[in-house]
């Protein structure tokens, strides 16, 4: 009779633990927050001269290095992520800053390659140098997997860069002509110390204050967010800084003017010893008002007849 | 010459028959409740906009008319519309007037032409927030030629030019031709529709979207209303 007893208990209670249990169990086999991301690493590749990156092969990279601060999931949500400004790159919108392609495209495998090892200045984004050529091609190609555009578009097609001429007063005059004249002083400030009218105004793309560039910052190692040759100032403002208010200015400024702008943009850099602050205090630091020598022509011009002629 | 002209007889009732049994479906958008008050907008930092203001022009997430009327509020076919994928030749225009974008909201058909002007004495950079989209942002001095885009897919996207924070507008690309955005008294109207079940969406930028099913038998006129209940802030 006991013994029956203990059996009937035994049962109603396996019972009720059957009943109220799975609930719970279920409840926790699908968190919504977890270390495991729910992430397929989809076979994206990177190319970057002869060296071909793939994505499964970043995996461990990545989650050491990057996801603290771009997350798992690559939505800039990781763990640091909110102690830091500006915010990490989120992956998933996959808008880059550092590009040589036109605004609202994607960047090349070079563009991102060269931005992991250069580090972004003015960020938390170090510069992994560290890493091995193949380890960052690699997370190129990992970076790949966070976002559907990858597989849909191509990269954008590189602006071009033409040579650069040499530095003198006149082409720094025009380009200070040009500073004033395209408004770029309304955020970066008259002096390009990054305190122009709008300046306190602007926000990113995801309505996160953001400073405009100080020019006046730094010495000889002062540097700008993508890059710091002459070449890479050019293409900051032709292709614009996608993400941000900066935008980009390449259907309204021609080559050469950009490379007059490029120039007095490296006069704003004071303490920076160089060829334009060179040529400049030549001129005891005075920038002669900018006289346009080849005025738009208002008609055809009389002297030049043969349009095919030969010369 | 007899075929010819039964042909013609034919095409002339085809084309009298269609337009006989084209409805129309149109409203008026109104809200309920207060809506926060618009602050007037200081231009002061932008001298040559100021002057086109006698009296400040204030925001426009919340335009209003007479009889709780709504305005700006894009309404559009849904589904159900015939000729989904037919985009019209004629490009849409969207002005930069006095530090003002003309229209607040500018409907247009996926793909598209959009012209994007500048009539003002001051530099814009133009910086349309899409996420489904292509996210781009290109400056426009005084006296440059307009840009010339298009968006190969659905959204509603904000627009907004980082130099002067006040301006603020909306691009609704829409993958109908059907559409219309309620005026001054909140009316709207969405003729030529075939006889056939549609839905009808009305979207807000602030008060969210709303929808109404309705079905055209033939040429008739139906009326639907659109109610949005306002935030107070």
């Amino acid at each position: 009779m006991r013994f029956i007893g203990a059996i009937l208990f035994t049962a109603t209670l396996g019972l009720v633990v059957a009943a109220g249990f799975p609930a719970r169990a279920s409840a926790q086999e699908a968190p919504d927050v977890g270390p495991t991301p729910r992430l397929v690493v989809k076979p994206m590749e990177s190319h970057i001269g002869n060296v071909t990156g793939h994505a499964a092969a970043a995996k461990s990279d990545y989650r050491r290095y990057c996801a603290g601060c771009h997350g798992d999931l690559g939505d800039a949500n990781g763990e640091n992520a909110v102690w830091l400004d500006p915010k990490p790159r989120d992956f998933t919108i996959a808008t880059f800053k550092c590009r040589s392609t036109p605004t609202g495209t994607l960047p090349t495998d070079e563009d991102l390659y060269n931005t992991i090892a250069r580090g972004l200045t003015n960020s938390n984004m170090p510069i992994w140098n560290t890493f091995t050529k193949q380890q960052r091609a690699d997370l190129v190609a990992y970076i790949k997997i966070f976002s559907p555009r990858w597989e849909k578009e191509k990269a954008g097609d590189p602006i071009k860069v033409p040579a650069e001429p040499p530095v003198t007063l006149e082409s720094i005059a025009h380009g200070k002509a040009l500073f004033t004249k395209l408004e770029c002083w309304k955020c970066h400030g008259p002096a390009g110390k990054g305190d122009g009218p709008s300046a306190a105004t602007l926000t990113d793309s995801k309505d996160n204050p953001i400073r405009p560039y100080n020019f006046a910052l730094g010495k000889d190692d002062s540097r700008f967010k993508c890059g710091d040759t002459n070449q890479d100032i050019y293409k900051i403002f032709m292709t614009g800084v996608d993400g941000t208010p900066m935008p980009s200015f390449a259907d309204v400024i021609q080559p050469n003017d950009a490379w007059d702008l490029v120039h007095f943009l490296r006069t704003l850099q004071i303490n920076r010893h160089g060829k334009e602050n060179e040529v400049l205090s030549a001129a005891h630091g005075v920038i002669p008002p900018y006289v346009d020598r080849n005025p738009a022509p208002t008609a055809a011009p009389a002297d030049n007849k043969s349009p095919g002629g030969g010369q | 010459m007899r075929t010819k002209q039964t042909l013609l007889a034919l095409l002339m009732l085809l084309v009298c028959s269609s337009l006989m049994f084209a409805g129309t479906v149109s409203g008026k958008v109104t809200y309920t409740g207060t809506p926060a008050k618009q602050k007037p907008i200081d231009m002061g930092k932008e001298p040559s906009c100021a002057k086109q203001h006698p009296t400040p022009v204030t925001n426009e997430t919340v335009v209003t008319g007479p009889n709780n009327a709504l305005e700006n509020v894009v309404v559009y076919v849904s589904s159900g519309a015939p000729d989904d994928g037919q985009v019209p030749a004629q490009a849409v225009t969207f002005e930069q007037k006095g530090c003002q974008y003309l229209p607040h909201v500018l409907p247009m058909h996926v793909n598209q032409e959009l012209k994007i002007t500048n009539d003002d004495q001051t530099s814009h950079n133009i910086h349309p927030l899409a996420k489904v989209n292509r996210e781009w942002n290109k400056s426009q001095p005084p006296g440059t030629p307009p840009i010339s885009e298009k968006y190969d897919k659905p959204e509603f996207i904000s627009v907004k030019c980082n130099v002067h924070p006040w301006m603020h507008g909306y691009f609704a690309v829409l993958t109908t031709n059907h559409y219309d955005v309620s005026k001054g008294g909140g009316d709207f109207k969405l003729p030529n529709l075939p006889p056939g079940k549609y839905t009808i969406t009305a979207w807000h930028e602030d008060y969210g979207t709303q929808t109404a099913d309705v079905t055209i038998t033939g040429n008739e006129t139906k009326d639907v209303n659109f109610t949005f209940k306002a935030k107070a802030y």
